[in-house]
């Protein structure tokens, strides 16, 4: 199960909004072990794409430098998806590569509403699991 | 000649859970070389059997990503650092 702050399940709603129609992407990052998402970290999508999103390589470095001097992991991995649902595309799960993370998934496909879907991706499996909004 | 090498997580089954490990290496090809004699089965995640570097990770010496410099054929001397992370991506 994912437990996130309300707050922070909002930043990344509203993130993909802003970016949408390209995919929106960032991490929560937390204490490495704990498996709690505290502190959010939105990244530029480097492809700038309705279909595909990429972390800038240089970005990528200093994101991991940042969590390795702070003792953090990346609890939540989480991008959007701009015209389909909020499920872990294929291009998605052959790229998952943080056993540990909960892999998020946001659809800004209708205006009015959002899906906000948590997953763990380990060796090609996909498992969908609950998400729980902590107030 | 010891190089520093960070291993990320998804590949610490190859390290036994170490974060970093030393290796030896004039290029970039021959570091990733030592480093799967020590730990066999690193390589395969790496290159690909054409022998280019897998699109799914990203290797760094000195912060300067490899694709920039020469891929595999990145020169290394003595002291400098190697980064090795997953790319962050998908569809």
């Amino acid at each position: 199960m994912l437990s996130i702050d309300r707050a922070i399940r909002d930043a990344i709603v509203d993130h993909a909004r802003r970016d949408h129609p390209d995919e929106a992407c960032g991490v929560v990052a937390g204490p490495e072990g704990s498996d709690r998402a505290e502190r959010f970290i939105p990244m530029l999508n480097a492809a700038r794409s309705p279909t595909f999103y990429e972390f800038d390589s240089a970005d990528l470095l200093k994101l991991y430098k940042e969590m390795a001097a702070n003792d953090e992991e990346p609890v939540v991995v989480y991008h959007s998806h701009t015209a389909t649902e909020a499920y872990p595309s294929r291009t998605d799960i052959s790229y998952a590569s943080e056993p540990n993370a909960h892999y998020v998934l946001v659809s800004t496909r209708e205006p009015d509403s959002v899906e906000f879907r948590s997953f763990r991706i380990v060796d090609g499996v996909v498992t969908e699991e609950p998400v729980e909004v902590v107030e | 000649m010891a190089i520093e090498v960070k291993i990320p997580t998804i590949l610490r089954t190859y390290t036994g859970g170490a974060k970093s490990v030393d290796a030896k290496g004039d290029t970039l090809s021959a570091l990733i070389d030592d480093l799967d004699g020590n730990h066999p089965g690193l390589k395969g995640r790496l290159v690909t059997e054409e022998g280019a570097l897998h699109r799914f990770v990203n290797i760094y010496v000195n912060d300067e990503d490899v694709r920039f410099t020469g891929s595999l054929d990145t020169s290394l001397s003595d002291g400098d650092a190697v980064t090795i992370l997953p790319a962050v991506a998908g569809g």
